[in-house]
């Protein structure tokens, strides 16, 4: 069982294994693998908290209910499965500041930390807006030749691309 | 189909858990749980996430449309329209980019540690979302519902079958996959 504990696998057989599981969500479940759905969900569950049944009164979570659904369980399962893979691989380790980061704006985990939650905020509002991320659009959309998912990518690596060359070829230099 | 199994809904929350506890696993063993691995994508001197994307695109094409074809599902593609898809694409791309993780891979990262996506990006893709959804009735008129074009597929828009798409597709992707392998990336 030595490739459970590898740090690293081939990413092709990784992909594979990804697209393998794509079928058995569809034949077990009959939904295609999808993560931004899950942080609405809960995000419409925390709002619960403080505001109660009104809460369930805004249209977007009379469609997405704030409960708990097939995609939020995936959500907790993909936090479960990484740690689990960390765990076995002895990667596991608290961290604050990624090392490109550090290596480019210092390893201050304020700045860090900030811009990931403004980073947060844009990724979220934009997978709700385009229905979708780099999951439900990226992998399960394109694969199923749907026109959204395959225009959707082409928006997200354009967006990505320009934004990362600003922030470390521009910014970062 | 397995209708059966598709509405018992306390079996559908245990297999949703144990996909994810699959997938996880293997977006941790890819790399893409990790930050430095994405932006070396955006900024197209690491390829990793490309390859696991496209060879799951390639897997899971050929064998979701068999199994449309042999009647054991059917498929779920997501309706689109200019001011949806394009303009929350490029949002979603920015943030993606300033993040460093997507709704999926930031999950990993959570599980293998990384404290930055927890208290970071977690509480902003929450805030985000929850912005979205007090405030897209009022994008809809206006923004959301310009150049719809619904939940249209390739195959459809091209008016063939659909393994007149699925063939070529994954003869393509695969040929471009290889075509980074050749040229060092």
């Amino acid at each position: 069982m030595e490739w459970l504990r590898m740090q690293q696998w081939s990413p092709y057989a990784v992909g594979i294994g990804i697209g393998i599981l794509s079928w058995l969500t569809f034949v077990l479940s009959d939904k295609p693998i999808g993560c931004s759905t899950a942080f609405a969900r809960l995000s419409g569950m925390i709002e619960r908290l403080f505001r109660g049944e009104k809460t369930l009164e805004k249209p977007y979570f009379k469609q997405y209910a704030p409960a708990l659904t097939w995609d939020v369980m995936l959500v907790v399962g993909i936090v479960i499965g990484a740690f689990v893979s960390a765990l076995l691989s002895g990667q596991f380790r608290l961290t604050w500041v990624p090392s490109l980061w550090a290596a480019t704006f210092g390893s201050a985990y304020f700045p860090r930390v900030l811009v990931a939650v403004i980073g947060g905020v844009l990724m979220g509002a934009g997978a709700r807006w385009a229905d979708g991320c780099t999951s439900g659009h990226g992998i399960s959309g394109t694969l199923q030749l749907a026109v959204s998912s395959w225009i959707a990518v082409a928006c997200f690596l354009a967006g990505g691309i320009v934004t990362a060359f600003i922030i470390f070829r521009i910014f970062g230099a | 189909m397995l209708t059966k199994l598709h509405t018992n809904r306390r079996l559908q929350l245990v297999l949703g858990l144990l996909a994810g506890i699959a997938f996880g696993f293997l977006l941790q063993k890819g790399g893409v749980t990790n930050y430095d691995v994405i932006l070396g994508q955006l900024l197209l001197t690491d390829f990793t996430m490309l390859k696991v994307m496209l060879s799951a695109v390639v897997t899971g094409m050929i064998g979701v449309h068999a199994l449309r074809s042999l009647g054991l599902a059917r498929l779920h593609p997501k309706s689109g329209s200019v001011g949806r898809t394009v303009v929350g694409g490029l949002i979603f791309g920015v943030g993606f980019a300033v993040l460093g993780y997507c709704p999926g891979t930031i999950s990993g990262a959570i599980g293998q540690g990384s404290l930055d996506a927890l208290i970071g990006g977690m509480v902003g893709i929450l805030l985000g979302s929850w912005l979205f959804a007090t405030f897209s009735p009022k994008l809809q008129k206006p923004v959301l519902s310009k150049g719809d074009f619904g939940p249209l597929t390739l195959p459809e828009l091209l008016k063939v079958n659909a393994w007149v798409v699925v063939v070529p597709a994954a003869v393509i992707l695969t040929t471009f996959l290889f075509a980074l392998e050749r040229f060092g990336w």
